[in-house]
């Protein structure tokens, strides 16, 4: 399976995330500049976290009118899966790929430090490696992701069981404790929490990893005819 | 050629923990006749003069790029400027 990496002015998780996949995971995967016009050669895209342009404005707002991102939301249409992590995530919520906005941190601090999630959602294509209601520990590192909906977006969200992770003690403020949300065609994924910070019990823990491996166990059920 | 003023602040049903701190912080001065604050960005653009309708422009440019619909209101002013 081919991954992209998505680099933007201000990325910072790149790296990790290019880390993850090539040598915890062992994928291929490559980095492709914002200024990109096509991915028709991946399988999954990755959204990386990090400062987009500095933050400016509002976190994701310039990056979503990217030239990448009109071919993000091409494979988003085509049924790829597509990973934002942090801000990755506030950059799939700016180009409406996933519904609601992000607020400051109630504490208007930035928070970084593991947190446990629990797995709300193990139906996906980026959670079967993972258990239904088991807890993880996957760490956080923003300022914004303070996740908020409207009344009615929040309980389609519930009703097509769209809550992927939620957090065991809220950091942030998240409406109903919200770490990772999916779309409703269920091929984009977007998420605070760093999965690829935790691919490596030498970093701290690999709680990450299986949601890599989901996403690959999940291309192959759908794409690898068995010989 | 305009000057637009763009305010654009937190919907009213969004809590605004900025302004919260604030308000508290304010309490502390000893000014408790302030019961609330909200936080919000200014801008101003230059704006030519062009066939489009200035309206239509600005309100195109606020919902697209300067206030995201699901958190924020915005609201502006225009004025009419000489270019420097």
């Amino acid at each position: 399976m081919k991954f992209a990496v998505i680099v933007f002015p201000g990325s910072n998780c790149d790296i990790d995330m290019y880390h993850a996949i090539k040598d915890e995971l062992g994928e291929q995967v490559e980095y492709v500049w914002h200024d990109t016009e096509s991915l028709d050669e991946f399988d999954g895209i990755l959204l990386p976290g990090g400062f987009s342009y500095g933050d400016y404005l509002r976190t994701g707002a310039i990056a979503r009118f990217s030239k990448v991102m009109k071919a993000v939301v091409k494979a988003a249409e085509a049924g790829k899966p597509i990973l934002g992590v942090c801000n990755g995530f506030q950059i799939l919520l700016e180009v409406g790929l996933l519904p609601g906005a992000m607020r400051r941190n109630e504490s208007l601090s930035f928070i970084c430090k593991p947190v446990n999630l629990k797995v709300a959602n193990n139906g996906t294509m980026f959670s079967t490696a993972y258990a239904q209601g088991e807890t993880i520990s996957i760490p956080v590192a923003h300022g914004e992701g303070n996740y908020y909906c409207d009344e009615e977006t929040l309980a389609g969200l519930k009703a097509n069981n769209q809550i992927v992770f939620t957090y065991q003690d809220n950091p942030n403020g998240s409406l109903e404790d919200i770490a990772g949300i999916i779309n409703e065609k269920g091929n984009v994924l977007g998420m605070m929490p760093h999965p690829e910070r935790a691919v490596d019990e030498l970093l701290g823990g690999a709680d990450g990893l299986k949601l890599f491996q989901s996403i690959v166990r999940s291309w192959r059920e759908a794409n690898v005819v068995k010989a | 050629m305009y000057k637009v003023k763009v305010y654009v602040t937190l919907r009213e049903s969004v809590l605004d923990p900025q302004g919260k701190a604030v308000t508290h912080s304010l309490h502390s001065l000893n000014f408790p006749e302030v019961t609330d604050v909200r936080i919000g960005k200014y801008m101003e653009l230059i704006v030519e003069k062009s066939e489009r309708n200035l309206d239509e422009v600005i309100n195109e440019v606020c919902s697209k790029l300067l206030a995201n619909p699901v958190i924020e209101d915005y609201r502006y002013e225009v004025e009419e400027c000489v270019p420097q």
